[in-house]
């Protein structure tokens, strides 16, 4: 199944774009992904950088996870897991809580023994490696940061483990703190810090080392929004010119979305997907993924013809049948699921001249300031979630609660997913 | 406004009830008694009961006390200080017959001395042994802690004094100490331990050992093993990361451990007593002498003066000191 779609051409204005993706990358835009000359494709998104060792065979993975399980007694925290990640890789574990992020983080550092399988890192197997011998560094979730040493002490402390002269200590010192814009609180003690401080006092110290390696556990949890995105950016500058491999977590999709080369989504100690973020967000390959990165309608729905690249979709619960530019391994009668985002269902006062539209009842609106989205409910009382755009400050119709509206989408808005 | 104030005045009445109590505590059972010490050492001997004058009358007010204070006499102290004008004349003479005479005569800075060294031994013994106690402790298994603590405070269900006189069944040349390394072979004929310095230092070390130990499993137990995970994660390996993080911030533990040790260890007069020999030399058993076999209770109030200056004053100091530092820290 090599078919793609993405937001590239809005089929109205009441479309907003991936709000997940800053605009700016649309500039960059690239033939790259067009690949085997196939006209008909479509890129999946905007293209951050032209990066994929991933799909090119011949490339040595730099990380391998090869069927790494660990368990704390009886519960499985990382379940028979393999995954690779190549050198200058961005690479962003999401998951929800527990579901064993960390524990994988903790084992590459060597803090923690896989109780089965095995961990290579340059071609090297890390059995029996110590945490201070591995070129991997890590941002600790709890940060713990040395109370009786002064924020520059506790920066300084890897590069004086590494034996690096004073001079060269007393700079990179100053260069951390100006990159996490710390420098008047050089001198104080972690406890005389705020909580955002301190998160910035661990990134900068797991950063000293430069490493080959960077783990980072929930880095920007604790910064606010403005200063969270700065400190992306800077991060995902500094993996450049460093040619580091970032491992991050995160619980902020759009954090994931902005930095990472690629997403793995996990749940129950297992992966369930790894793609670039537009894909992760475009084509999710399960409920879960779908469910999980952004906001996304899940249309229950069975199949009842496949036309070579489409498939028509009957709506078990709405009274439509649809046609979706996707072809599924599913059976006509099966039951799948549609996944379609809040932005692309096109809202209508009128009924629309389309194939197929849904009659709906708006009953709330969430401004978000540059989208709102539109809690509708159907006749039938299905509840449906669309995103308008919010591009001009006055609206000359406006909708509000207890408008009629129509709404519909096109053929390639939605994803099938069968799991 | 009227219930405000009302509200406030019961705040207040409960806070000073909270402080109150304590402090009116440390008054009755501390500070009396210790004024009551200063008269005595400030009096005369005399041979009365008590044995001292003048005393005070209660019954006749403050024309009582006046008159008690417009009597009162430095004497006592100064004959605690005999001792130094005899340094000063060893110094200006330099000859060993005086080191000789100094031994003969200075029994009470002898003793403070010698105690304060006996005391600080210990304590750095204490703190040796303690140490790895506490650290094995506080990394044993999260369930075997309580069990752990519990072992250490056992030996406090039975008698401080039945411990003490225990050992002299390990120590004397027939105990079993002997016995057991005879019968090892390591030694040919027994140690005289008991009645020795040796059997006080052991004495100390076994019945202070729980206040080092408690202290510093509490400070060890509380500190964060992320610490160590990110001291190795820059590169650290354990051993060194046990002198840069785990020493460091253990030492509150270490301070309060070596202050419960060091503190009743100087004036440890038990101990001494029973373990120790005639040439052993502590002040708590100078100032029992003094008070119970010379009846002379104004030098031994005076020796008990001093010994708490001894012990307060560095303890001021060390603790100003500690304020500056952390008010520096900010
Ligand atoms: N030392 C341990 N002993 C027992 N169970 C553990 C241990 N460490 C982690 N777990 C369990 O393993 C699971 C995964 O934990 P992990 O810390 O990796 O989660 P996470 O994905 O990082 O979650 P979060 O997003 O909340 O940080 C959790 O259910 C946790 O309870
Ligand atoms: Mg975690």
């Amino acid at each position: 199944m090599d078919w793609r779609i993405g937001p590239v051409e809005y089929p109205g204005p009441n479309v907003s774009p991936g709000r997940n993706e800053p605009l700016r990358w649309l500039i960059t835009f690239s033939s790259h992904f067009d690949r085997g000359g196939d006209l008909a494709k479509k890129p999946i998104g905007p293209i951050r950088r032209t990066f994929a060792p991933w799909e090119d065979p011949e490339k040595r993975p730099f990380i391998e996870f090869r069927n790494v399980t660990k368990r704390f007694g009886s519960f499985t925290a990382v379940d028979n897991l393999s995954q690779t990640i190549y050198e200058r890789e961005f690479f962003a574990l999401l998951g929800g809580s527990g579901c064993g992020k960390t524990t994988l983080m903790r084992m590459l550092a060597g803090f923690e023994q896989p109780t089965e399988g095995e961990i290579f890192l340059d071609g090297q197997n890390l059995a029996g490696v110590p945490p201070y011998r591995r070129p991997v560094n890590m941002m600790f979730q709890s940060y713990a940061l040395f109370p009786h040493m002064s924020v520059e002490a506790n920066i300084a402390f890897g590069l004086k483990q590494d034996g690096f002269p004073k001079a060269d200590i007393a700079d990179r010192v100053k260069e951390m703190l100006r990159l996490v814009k710390l420098e008047p609180f050089g001198k104080r003690k972690p406890h005389q810090l705020s909580g955002g401080q301190r998160q910035r006092v661990a990134l900068a110290r797991s950063l000293a080392k430069r490493p080959k390696v960077l783990l980072l556990d929930e880095p920007l949890a604790a910064l606010d929004k403005k200063l969270r995105e700065e400190t992306q950016f800077e991060l995902m500058d500094l993996q450049m010119d460093l040619g580091m491999t970032f491992l991050i977590v995160t619980h902020d999709q759009e954090e994931a979305m902005t930095v990472a080369d690629r997403i793995a989504v996990m749940d129950a100690g297992r992966i369930i997907q790894v793609a670039t973020p537009s894909e992760i967000y475009e084509s999710p390959n399960s409920r879960y993924v779908a469910d999980f990165i952004g906001d996304i309608n899940l249309i229950e729905s069975k199949v009842v013809a496949k036309n070579g690249e489409t498939t028509r979709l009957r709506a078990t619960e709405l009274d439509i049948e649809f046609d979706v530019a996707q072809t599924t391994d599913a059976d006509i009668g099966d039951a799948v699921a549609f996944g379609i985002r809040p932005e692309k269902i096109t809202v209508t006062m009128d009924k629309p001249d389309a194939d197929f539209s849904v009659h709906a009842e708006i009953w709330d609106i969430g401004y978000l300031g540059d989208v709102s989205t539109l809690h509708c409910r159907t006749e039938d009382g299905h509840n449906l979630r669309a995103g308008i755009a919010n591009v001009t400050r006055l609206v000359e119709r406006p909708l509000t609660w207890d408008d009629k509206i129509w709404m519909t989408w096109r053929k390639d808005a939605g994803v099938i997913l069968r799991h | 406004m009227r219930t405000v104030l009302s509200v406030l005045g019961r705040r207040l009445a409960s806070r000073w009830w909270v402080i109150g109590v304590p402090y009116a505590w440390l008054l009755f059972f501390f500070l009396v008694p210790f004024l009551i010490v200063i008269k005595i050492s400030l009096s005369g001997v005399a041979i009365a009961i008590p044995p001292y004058v003048p005393t005070i009358d209660l019954a006749q007010g403050w024309a009582s006390i006046r008159d008690a204070i417009s009597q009162f006499s430095f004497d006592n102290y100064v004959w605690l200080t005999e001792g130094w004008a005899s340094i000063r004349d060893a110094i200006s003479q330099f000859s060993f017959d005086n080191y000789v005479w100094l031994t003969e005569d200075d029994l009470y800075w002898k003793s403070y001395l010698s105690s304060v060294i006996i005391a600080g031994v210990s304590t750095i013994i204490t703190l040796a042994i303690g140490y790895p106690l506490a650290y094995g402790m506080a990394r044993a298994k999260p369930e075997w802690r309580p069990t752990l603590v519990m072992l250490v405070i056992l030996p406090f269900w039975t008698s401080f004094l039945i411990r003490v006189y225990a050992w002299i069944g390990i120590l004397k040349n027939e105990g079993l100490l002997n016995q057991l390394l005879l019968w090892l072979g390591v030694i040919n004929e027994p140690l005289i331990i008991l009645n020795t310095n040796w059997a006080v230092y052991i004495g100390i070390v076994y019945s202070y050992l729980p206040f080092m130990v408690l202290p510093l499993y509490a400070t060890l137990e509380k500190l964060d093993l992320s610490l160590l995970e990110a001291a190795e994660d820059l590169g650290c390996p354990p051993w060194k990361a046990f002198w840069k993080i785990t020493l460091p911030l253990s030492l509150p533990g270490v301070l309060a451990g070596c202050f419960l040790v060091f503190i009743p260890a100087v004036g440890e007069f038990v101990i001494p007593d029973i373990l120790g020999g005639s040439d052993t030399l502590m002040i708590g058993k100078t100032l029992w002498v003094e008070f119970f076999r010379n009846r002379d209770w104004p030098v031994s109030s005076a020796v008990a003066v001093i010994l708490l200056l001894i012990l307060v004053i560095p303890i001021v100091l060390f603790q100003n000191q500690q304020q500056k530092m952390q008010e520096r820290d900010k």
